[in-house]
């Protein structure tokens, strides 16, 4: 019986990788490395305003000064930065006035990753902006979100048009000197996308930002900047994904949210970076900083991530919570298998009074995967009447596979509610043969119990995104146990 | 429908099964008693295709084809439904969504279409009647919560769902009180078609006289040791099992 399910373990975490195709397209590449005159040429290519590049320059020499950080649960193989390429950009018209102009190897890229740039065909409600390698491709709907006064664009396009928005906020919630990889994006950042929600404004639409990785050895450092003023709501998602390669590729982003009074931002990932194979070998290391600032009174930051992708995941959304009354919540699924290692969780520090957050963390391990659970509340003096609860659990699908939790408390106003659960479970053998006996393949049965175990995040992605979501962890989990 | 023969099968090295021999005829119902540990609950595994349990003799055919062949899922497909004596709960997972994705499965399977969401909520409400399920029942995750009644008349529902040509109920009878075993067993008899077959597994005569079976088995140490029509049931319920254990001992 024992090898019965070993078999069926290694079939089923034998599956392939539906985005691993790669775009022969003409790609600009700077030479591999990094050094003060690649930061300057990347800023150089962007025609760049002085001081952006100042910025670029003072980050860098602070990332000269620091080490990998190794605290995490994680086994991160030495990162060459000489060996990276720090730009590329499909060599194509600088600029696309119309989807025409766009190349149609890119269209047909996008659409085989379901994005289609066309707006007539485009998901209803959703504005996109593609992003592939270094650079935005196109951003969908700009018109008529003009028409209300948001802006959603390329954050290489803010820099240039919204100087000033610019100035003020980027780097403003994480700072370059926060840790070794914000240093070296606020160095190398290329692209990424620009959100700003006016007063009053309520986003008509679903923004959502789909990063590609194309070009061999090049790392991706994607840069995102949202600002919610007063009493404004935006609903937010990012998608990723990369082609099958043997070499390890690095993915090193910021996403910076503001959030000013009563205003309320739905920031959501999926996340399917390529994992690598089933012997570990290649993948996107994703070492990742996404931090919001609740500002305001009354504001609300809500981050949802299903993070199936990715050889090594290193992320934490965070919440900082100012404003007296705001909310700050963190849904998380994490989905490791065959090799990846992922260490993900989330920081909700309370500085108003009234605070409330709410993490709800499920992590799901199958094959010879890490897992863990990596979390802080912190509730700072001034924080009276602070209220959280983490509920943290874990689904284990074979025995080879790890599943951890590291929650950090930091109470320092006795008026603070914190609460925290978790468990860890396994599928049962007897849940798998009830669904056999019903007419459900194993690997179907897998798939619905592991999607009822997630619902309770699930259920917080836009409807459109999470039937996608829960095909994905199907996906990723096909041949996972016995 | 069923021909069980010369049927062996073990637990890691502990033979259960010793040779059982058994013919299911459509539209017959087979009521299988016996003592505690004789081998009931082993026999519902193996035909099922619960692969803790190994078979190492004998042939079971199911509508001409050899169970042997088939997977679990596969032997569903076929027609074959086992009413759990401990139904699992599976957290998060609608009864809804449990139940077409199996109807579908079953229909993949025969390549007919997926079932219209219109068409299987018509076929909920139908069934649910039929079996006198609440209707919150259904609303809620696989079992989970359920109390023991409610779980054995989950069961019910589901197997008048997927529309089996044999059912095995495997002590569907423990834990119900009288009420909900008399809804139970209406549920099964309304199912009754001179098609359908069904076996139903008890240690006490209480079930047969709402389910009244066509033959009754004794299953002792793994065999089939005596079998006759219904007064069996009555007999063994008078006398207990231990003139059968004292003439059968080894």
């Amino acid at each position: 019986m024992a090898e019965d399910q070993n078999k069926i373990l290694e079939e089923v975490t034998g599956s392939d990788y539906k985005f691993g195709f790669t775009t022969s397209i003409d790609t600009e590449t700077i030479p591999k490395g990094l050094s003060e005159d690649v930061v300057r040429l990347i800023s150089a290519k962007k025609n760049e305003p002085e001081f952006m590049l100042n910025y670029r320059l003072e980050a860098y020499k602070h990332w000269l000064t620091l080490k990998q950080p190794d605290w995490a649960h994680l086994n991160i193989p030495e990162i060459n930065f000489q060996e990276i390429i720090f730009y590329a950009a499909p060599r194509t018209k600088p600029k696309y006035d119309s989807i025409d102009d766009v190349d149609p190897e890119l269209i047909d890229t996008f659409n085989k990753l379901g994005i289609p740039l066309n707006e007539q065909k485009a998901l209803a409600g959703v504005a996109v902006d593609a992003v592939m390698d270094s650079v935005s491709v196109k951003t969908t709907f700009k018109e008529t979100l003009a028409e209300k006064g948001i802006i959603f664009c390329s954050i290489s396009d803010a820099i240039k048009e919204f100087p000033d928005l610019i100035q003020k906020y980027l780097g403003s919630v994480v700072t370059y000197n926060d840790n070794y990889f914000a240093a070296l994006n606020s160095a190398v950042f290329s692209d990424g996308s620009f959100v700003y929600i006016p007063k009053g404004v309520r986003c008509p639409l679903e923004l959502s930002t789909y990063f590609r990785i194309n070009a061999m050895n090049t790392g991706q450092f994607e840069r995102t900047l949202i600002i919610a003023d007063d009493d404004s709501y935006v609903s937010y998602l990012e998608g990723c994904t990369a082609p099958m390669r043997d070499e390890n590729q690095l993915h090193a982003a910021i996403v910076e949210i503001v959030v000013m009074e009563r205003a309320e931002v739905k920031y959501s990932t999926v996340q399917n970076w390529y994992p690598g194979d089933k012997n570990g070998v290649g993948g996107i290391f994703n070492f990742v900083t996404k931090r919001a600032f609740c500002k305001g009174d009354y504001s609300k930051i809500s981050w949802t991530q299903v993070e199936t992708g990715s050889s090594i995941t290193w992320k934490y959304p965070s919440c900082i919570l100012k404003g007296d009354h705001s909310v700050g919540e963190f849904y998380s699924v994490a989905v490791t298998n065959n090799y990846q290692q992922a260490d993900t969780g989330t920081k909700m520090i309370h500085l108003g009074k009234h605070t409330k957050s709410l993490i709800v963390s499920k992590g799901v391990s199958a094959g010879k995967s890490q897992n863990s659970y990596r979390g802080l509340v912190k509730v700072s003096k001034k924080a009276n009447d602070a209220r959280n609860f983490s509920q943290c659990d874990s689904l284990l699908l074979g025995d080879k596979c790890g599943a951890h939790t590291f929650p950090y408390l930091e109470i320092n106003n006795n008026t603070a509610i914190v609460e925290h659960e978790a468990t860890t479970s396994k599928i049962g053998e007897d849940q798998i043969f009830y669904c056999n006996q019903r007419g459900l393949s194993t690997e179907d049965a897998i798939g619905l119990i592991v999607n009822g175990y997630v619902k309770e995040v699930i259920n917080q992605l836009p409807m459109e995104f999470a039937v996608e979501a829960q095909k994905l962890l199907q996906l990723s989990l096909e041949g996972s146990v016995g | 429908m069923l021909t069980i023969k010369n049927l062996h099968a073990k637990i890691d090295d502990k033979e259960i099964l010793r040779g059982i021999n058994l013919t299911i005829k459509p539209g017959e119902i087979h009521a299988i008693m016996g003592p505690n540990g004789s081998g009931k609950s082993t026999l519902s595994a193996v035909l099922t295709g619960n692969d803790k349990f190994e078979v190492t003799e004998g042939d079971i055919i199911f509508n001409g084809k050899n169970l042997m062949d088939l997977s679990p899922e596969d032997r569903s497909r076929e027609g074959m439904f086992l009413s759990f004596q401990y139904p699992v709960e599976i957290p998060g997972v609608s009864m809804t969504n449990f139940m077409r994705t199996a109807i579908n499965e079953h229909r993949k399977y025969k390549g007919e279409p997926p079932m219209s969401a219109s068409d299987f909520l018509k076929l909920m409400r139908e069934k649910k009647k039929l079996v006198e399920i609440d209707s919150n029942l259904t609303n809620r995750s696989v079992n989970e919560g359920f109390s023991g009644g409610e779980k054995k008349k989950n069961e019910i529902f589901q197997m008048a769902m997927l529309e089996p040509k044999l059912s095995i109920l495997d002590e569907t009878d423990s834990g119900l009180d009288i009420d909900a075993l008399r809804i139970v067993a209406n549920g099964v008899n309304k199912l009754k078609s001179p098609e359908r077959s069904t076996i139903v597994i008890t240690h006490y005569q209480r079930l047969l006289d709402y389910i009244v079976p066509d033959y009754v088995h004794v299953l002792y140490k793994g065999r089939i040791v005596r079998s006759a029509g219904k007064e069996l049931a009555l007999e063994l319920e008078e006398k207990g099992y231990d003139w059968i254990k004292k003439e059968f001992e080894d």
